[in-house]
């Protein structure tokens, strides 16, 4: 049995909301989520936009604050959240995350080189030329040539900012990476680039992954276990054959076949669905 | 591996909407255009010719900087200032480089409407759902305010949202993305117009939603015999909607064909190579089968063949010679060596890297 990197129990997140009709103004996002990732495991987290997957990834990496439940990283408790700056840095050596959008994770004054060094110089202490050097390893494993390194974000492509993030991400050696949405905005040829990536350092490294997705062929490619969730619950988990080949619950069910394929129907679900 | 017996004539399938004797409703010939970038002309689309007919829904597929957006954009004559354009579009006869003025405001009023990918960007966050619906109706078409609230309400009420007297009041920020997304089909329809050009209209949706809208858009089409010419990376979604499919790379057409033998039988290596390299939901791949290098922005092509750069069966005479739209087992292909690759590209050398774990 592998060691469990990131275990969650019980998770719950209850937004209020301002000035809400509905209601009391309470929205529960995030309703009794529980999850194990172990060593070198591979979680995916699915279901439609609004089901709370994010919500789910932003508290594991300490984003935002759980409501209730507890989340251990590596064996340290990470529920509340930390006082002092040197923790929180050390949570962050532990686990990184991958945002959806390149665009905007960016900061657009940064080189990609510089970008990735930053993470560097916060997290080891390394000459100048040791930096470079992993600055030049990080580039070159998620497939960065070397004016792609030297360039800042505008310069880069969809797919090339996406590779910078990830490299950036994979800087501090966490021991899992979050994935939230990371491949969804990638052109088809790029983000088969990337998903090869992630499985090679994944090969590598035995880094643990949870994916937040919403695209189940992405999630057959990735993920060993699957967490299916609608309306902030888990619906459904087991291992992706499982989930994917033979899902048990109707949502899952709807999930699946909505996927287009060879001889797929779209089909209209109860109107009355927002 | 198919057998090639009882061959169909040469470009049976492309024109088998023509064969009908109907006339196309939408005509590209040779459109070029060339934007400026930094200061400088460049060519993003090299001589685009299409035919959408009545009724037909026709895809664009290609991956960003194809061109496929550009192409949409020609169409509504919504380019960006400095854009030069040449060549022809013709709609329903007319030429709609020509328009101007008020015939051009007729032009993406009651001939195209447009669907985008992002619905939050195309409306106007300070302006109620009801204001956005009927704004056309009542400022172009002379619609009464309260026949155009009502119309837009039975419009609503067919994209799915039921209560819409109460969807008018509300503003894009009240409602999710895939709704806003059903308000935005629904102003298309709202114009009647007889061309919807579809903009990556679900890649913003969860699949989910992006099924339902779809099924939506698929429905009140053909219901209402509306062409559509639906722009996707996405090969199976297009195969899903599309009648027939054009694969861009580069600012070119590479292949034009049905959708269904696009799939089944992928004339052009691109075309293919953006099959394999997406994940399947049915089975796990060991290693998939990612293109190398990136896509080329059309104004960075070479001589010869756009794609010979990443393409696995790339030989010398690809980019010595000029590379023609030809027509090769009932379909178009952009490639010189199509012949001979046949049936070798969804089973060749990648079936190697594509070996099921």
């Amino acid at each position: 049995m592998h060691e469990q990197v990131i275990s969650a129990e019980g998770l719950r997140k209850v937004f209020i909301a301002r000035g809400a009709s509905a209601g009391d103004g309470k929205i529960v996002a995030v309703d009794d989520i529980s999850f194990m990732v172990s060593d070198g495991g591979s979680l995916a987290i699915v279901g439609e936009s609004g089901s709370g997957k994010t919500t789910v990834a932003r508290m594991l990496v300490g984003l935002t604050r759980p409501t209730a439940g507890r989340i251990v990283i590596a064996g340290q408790d990470r529920t509340k959240p930390c006082k002092r700056s040197s923790k929180r840095q050390a949570r962050g050596r532990d686990i990184q995350i991958v945002f959806q959008d390149p665009y905007s994770s960016l900061d657009p004054r940064q080189t990609a080189a510089q970008s990735i060094e930053e993470v560097l110089k916060l997290h080891f202490s390394l000459s100048r030329a040791d930096r470079a050097d992993r600055v030049q390893r990080l580039a070159g494993q998620v497939g960065l040539d070397e004016r792609q390194v030297g360039a800042r974000p505008r310069a880069l492509s969809g797919g090339q900012r996406q590779r910078v993030a990830i490299a950036r991400a994979l800087a501090a050696e966490p021991k899992a990476l979050v994935l939230d949405e990371s491949v969804a905005s990638l052109d088809v040829s790029i983000q088969a680039q990337i998903l090869n990536l992630l499985a090679d350092i994944r090969e590598q490294t035995r880094i643990s992954y949870v994916f937040i997705s919403h695209d189940l062929a992405v999630v057959r490619q990735v993920a060993d276990h699957v967490l299916v969730m609608q309306h902030g619950r888990a619906v459904e988990s087991g291992s992706t054959e499982q989930i994917l080949g033979s899902p048990e619950h109707p949502y899952t069910k709807l999930l699946r076949s909505s996927v287009p394929g060879r001889g797929w129907k779209p089909a209209r679900r109860n109107a009355r669905q927002a | 591996m198919s057998s090639r017996t009882g061959e169909p004539p040469v470009d049976s399938n492309v024109s088998a909407a023509r064969a009908t004797g109907s006339v196309p409703l939408l005509e590209l010939r040779d459109l070029r255009l060339d934007l400026p970038v930094n200061g400088e002309l460049k060519r993003v689309l090299h001589d685009v010719s299409l035919e959408v007919f009545p009724g037909e829904a026709f895809g664009l597929v290609g991956e960003s900087g194809s061109g496929k957006s550009l192409t949409a954009r020609s169409i509504a004559r919504l380019l960006p200032r400095g854009a030069v354009s040449s060549g022809e579009i013709r709609f329903d006869g007319e030429s709609v480089m020509d328009l101007s003025g008020s015939a051009l405001r007729r032009h993406r009023i009651g001939a195209v409407s447009m669907i985008f990918q992002d619905p939050r960007a195309h409306t106007n966050p300070v302006r109620s759902i009801g204001d956005f619906l009927t704004e056309v109706l009542v400022k172009e078409l002379g619609v009464p305010a309260s026949e155009a609230r009502r119309r837009a309400v039975q419009t609503l009420g067919e994209v799915g949202i039921a209560d819409g007297e109460r969807r008018l009041r509300q503003y894009p920020h009240e409602l999710s993305g895939g709704m806003l997304q059903r308000v935005m089909i629904a102003c298309a329809l709202l114009a009647e117009p007889r061309l919807i050009l579809a903009d990556e209209p679900t890649t913003a949706l969860d699949v989910i939603t992006q099924s339902e809208v779809i099924a939506i858009l698929d429905e009140l089409r053909r219901e209402r015999g509306l062409a559509l010419l639906f722009i996707t990376h996405d090969l199976e979604l297009a195969a899903a909607v599309c009648d027939r499919s054009a694969v861009m790379y580069a600012g070119s057409i590479v292949e034009l064909q049905t959708s269904q033998q696009l799939n089944n039988e992928p004339l052009h290596p691109y075309s293919a190579a953006l099959m394999a390299a997406r994940p399947s939901v049915d089975v796990t791949s060991r290693r998939l089968a990612a293109i190398s290098g990136r896509p080329l922005s059309a104004f960075e092509t070479p001589f010869g063949c756009a794609f010979a750069g990443r393409c696995p069966h790339r030989q010398p005479r690809c980019v010595e010679t000029a590379q023609e739209l030809r027509a090769v087992a009932g379909g178009l292909v952009r490639c010189c060596r199509a012949e001979e690759l046949r049936g070798l590209l969804t089973v060749g050398e990648e079936a190697e890297v594509q070996t099921r774990a």
